[in-house]
């Protein structure tokens, strides 16, 4: 436990000592406020034209499914980019920097290596969402959306991000490269993305497997307010299975 | 105190060590020789725990190095060839880490730091960032790591490359005071850092030993240069005396710390 808060902690810390958390932590917040602003202004233009119309009726109109949802749905592309960006770093630059020799000849375990720098990107993760609160945060100030899809949506954009996350990890302890870990990571999300594309023409099972692959299929599900125990049984087996790997892939560099 | 038997590692298909065999008596200094590429990284990495051997087997202190992995990783304190930095931190952070690391007790963790730290000379560059560091102050950096959880063993790949000359002396020093009271493997290409710090010396060539021998027996019958020479190349060094007297000066000159 001790290890690995303090590899957590140090990687915590070289984040925020350099510019990178501070560089992406803005971009993401700035690119979220343009979305926010964008569709609020866009949900504004609809419901003055038609409340200005005569006897139509606008209660179906509402702030979830105008503004938070598309919101979330575009913050889950960022992610999908920035996400790659912070976490390739994390096992990479120890391996070409050579403190992967100090971390193997110090008395500890790989699984709390392995967990202490998920734990440190997850926390950079989870900063930069929390810093887009404030959007619904104003919604409520001068609207009501609905609090309980707020959350289930947030919380499904949650474990999608710490699904990226131990993506990204995993791609890191592959390579010594920093660039080829960001790339084959955003290709594995990318592909997760558009793998159940086939499912249309698929036959029932494997189109059912398709579907439940993807992840963004589940996070959608979740955006609609649908709080299902299967789908955070998905993002918990997903998020487990590549620490999993990212362990393997880390044990077994060293036996080569 | 070390005791290595018929160690082979394997990178593939290419064996850097083949089945080599060799110990270190508690509190000896032992100098690890050969040219580049000889398997000396790969021997220390293997001594350390960095990576297992493909067959044969080490021990530390009694400790098996794969069984027992996190036994000799207490004991021993480890300087890689470049040393192991975080160049964002700054000196003492980084020693604080490495520290808990290496599994120092919470309240003991500044001891270690500060004793490490004098024990160095790093005292006036204590609060700066490891990247600004020259590399005379990275070595030292590096050493300190290696000692801050006070190891019976102490494994130092080459730890006096790329200095310049003055700087190799301020190392050569630093360790052999540390020599004094703990086990010491070193690996190097200078021959008399080798006569001056160690009492054994481990000569290594295309991933074999060609010779292991106390230092003193090896002066008696001749140079430490002569006998390296000879074990590296397989054949007698073809210098004549005159060419060899000759050749010590122009040694001494070009390596003003010989």
């Amino acid at each position: 436990m001790r290890n690995i808060v303090a590899i957590a902690w140090r990687d915590i810390r070289s984040v925020f000592v350099s510019p990178i958390a501070y560089v992406v932590l803005t971009g993401f917040v700035l690119l979220g406020g343009w979305f926010f602003f964008n569709m609020l202004g866009q949900f504004n233009r609809t419901l003055e034209m038609y409340s200005g119309m005569q006897g139509y009726d606008t209660t179906w109109m509402n702030l979830n499914d105008a503004v938070i949802s598309p919101l979330l749905h575009n913050l889950s592309i960022v992610l999908l980019i920035v996400v790659p960006m912070t976490t390739m770093r994390s096992f990479a630059e120890e391996r070409s920097g050579g403190t992967y020799e100090l971390l193997f000849t110090s008395p500890v375990r790989v699984t709390e290596i392995v967990i202490g720098k998920f734990l440190a990107s997850t926390a950079l993760v989870t900063l930069m969402i929390s810093l887009t609160l404030i959007f619904p945060g104003i919604l409520t100030i001068y609207g009501n959306p609905e609090i309980g899809l707020v959350a289930s949506g947030y919380l499904g954009l949650y474990m999608l991000a710490i699904a990226y996350v131990a993506v990204g990890n995993f791609t890191s302890a592959l390579t010594s490269n920093q660039i080829i870990a960001a790339m084959s990571s955003l290709v594995i999300l990318l592909l997760l993305l558009v793998i159940s594309w086939p499912a249309e023409s698929a036959g029932p099972v494997l189109k059912a497997v398709l579907v439940h692959l993807s992840a963004v299929d589940h996070f959608n599900t979740m955006a609609r307010g649908v709080l299902d125990t299967r789908d955070l049984v998905y993002f918990a087996t997903f998020i487990a299975t590549f620490l999993f790997l990212t362990h393997r892939a880390v044990e077994s560099a060293r036996w080569k | 105190m070390i005791e290595v038997k018929s160690l082979t590692k394997a990178y593939g298909s290419l064996a850097a060590v083949k089945d080599i065999s060799f110990s270190v008596a508690t509190g000896e200094a032992c100098g690890f020789l050969g040219p580049n590429g000889a398997g000396k990284t790969t021997t220390m990495r293997v001594i350390t725990g960095y990576m297992p051997a493909t067959s044969g087997t080490v021990a530390v202190d009694g400790f098996d190095v794969f069984e027992q992995s996190f036994e000799v990783r207490r004991r021993i304190g480890y300087l890689p060839e470049s040393p192991p930095l975080y160049l964002e931190m700054r000196v003492i952070k980084y020693l604080e880490h490495v520290a808990r690391l290496k599994g120092v007790s919470r309240s003991a963790i500044g001891d270690a730091r500060d004793r490490v730290i004098a024990a160095c000379g790093l005292d006036d560059v204590a609060t700066r960032l490891c990247g600004h560091l020259s590399k005379g102050y990275r070595q030292r950096v590096g050493l300190a790591q290696a000692l801050i959880h006070d190891p019976a063993v102490l494994v130092l790949d080459e730890p006096t490359i790329g200095l310049d000359p003055a700087q190799i002396i301020e190392i050569r020093e630093l360790i052999r005071g540390l020599a004094t009271e703990r086990t010491v493997v070193l690996s190097t290409h200078i021959l008399p850092e080798v006569a001056e710090i160690c009492q054994k010396v481990v000569i290594i060539n295309a991933g074999r030993i060609v010779l292991e021998s106390d230092i003193a027996s090896l002066t008696a019958d001749g140079s430490l240069e002569d006998e390296y020479l000879k074990s590296v190349s397989g054949e007698q060094p073809s210098l004549t005396d005159d060419e060899r007297d000759a050749k010590d000066k122009k040694d001494k000159k070009d390596a003003p710390n010989a």
